[in-house]
């Protein structure tokens, strides 16, 4: 299905759905998400100040980080009501760019560049 | 075609990430990380353009209700937020620049101002978008049946948001 098909099928209340019927959020969960999302860089920034150990302040900081990065790639972006295919192109873009990484770092290791 | 768009984008800003990641630490000389940034600036920066975020989302469930007159408001909110983030961004660069931090001092300069400059550049033409879709809107060519347009212009605005969110981590909260 193309996003422009996917489009045509509206639900009910003016919401857009994917083809199984999974309606968007409405502009109320938008405002919750949008708030969670503010609550967590306020904790990242408490974080970077507090006196913890620096692989306990990473692992904090990457986590809180991956949970802002998925709400706004599921809810914003709605990849948790498409379909699945635009959830594996991201994937698929973010998989390539890990190994983009671990390619240079092998290859700084080696002394490659 | 959006959604290949944003994979290649993946792989361009993750690659422009894994330089600054993989380069991080070895310059030789000053000024390092922990000597200009400023976090509390560049924390109200990230609240900036998470709550454009929410603008965007908010334009595009106008828009997809019919309400073309609440899309422009979020359209335009959307879109000022977006020109505060790089005003900022532009302060942020002046300033690192008066502390002696260019792209030719030493590899966190050059990681450093590759990776956010392009992010920059990427946050310019979000706004030029969100502009152009807010003159279009005025004209009358935006209406609920043609509400793909701010899907997309939302998706691409979205993006930008979450590799920020990467950037922010990763490069300013992350020292070494």
């Amino acid at each position: 299905m193309t996003l422009a098909e996917y489009r045509r099928t509206e639900d009910h209340a003016g919401h857009e759905t994917d083809a199984g019927g999974r309606p968007h959020p409405g502009p109320a969960e938008y405002l919750r998400i949008g708030l969670a999302l503010a609550v967590i860089t306020s904790i990242e920034v408490g974080i970077y100040y507090l006196d913890i150990s620096e692989r306990l302040l990473i692992a904090c900081l990457l986590v809180l980080s991956a949970i802002k990065f998925s709400l706004v790639v599921a809810w914003f972006m709605h990849l948790r009501f498409d379909n699945r295919l635009f959830t594996v192109m991201m994937v698929g873009g973010l998989t390539l760019a890990f190994v983009l990484f671990m390619v240079v770092l092998a290859a700084l290791h080696a002394g490659l560049t | 075609m959006m959604w290949l768009f944003l994979a290649s984008e993946c792989l361009f800003f993750g690659g422009l990430i894994a330089g600054y990641l993989l380069y991080r630490g070895r310059s030789v000389t000053g000024p390092y990380p922990k000597d200009v940034y400023d976090i509390p600036f560049t924390s109200v920066s990230s609240f900036i353009l998470i709550i454009s975020s929410v603008c965007m989302v908010l334009a595009l469930a106008a828009i997809q209700r019919g309400d073309e007159r609440g899309m422009r408001v979020w359209l335009f909110a959307t879109a000022a937020l977006g020109i505060t983030f790089l005003s900022g961004q532009a302060y942020e660069f002046t300033e690192f620049y008066r502390e002696g931090l260019t792209m030719k001092t030493n590899l966190f300069g050059t990681t450093f101002f590759l990776l956010t400059g392009f992010h920059g550049a990427h946050v310019t033409v979000g706004v030029l978008i969100l502009m152009s879709l807010f003159v279009m809107s005025l004209r009358g060519r935006i209406t609920q049946e043609k509400s793909l347009n701010v899907e997309l212009a939302g998706l691409y605005w979205h993006f930008v948001d979450v590799v920020w969110i990467v950037i922010f981590t990763l490069v300013y909260l992350i020292q070494q």
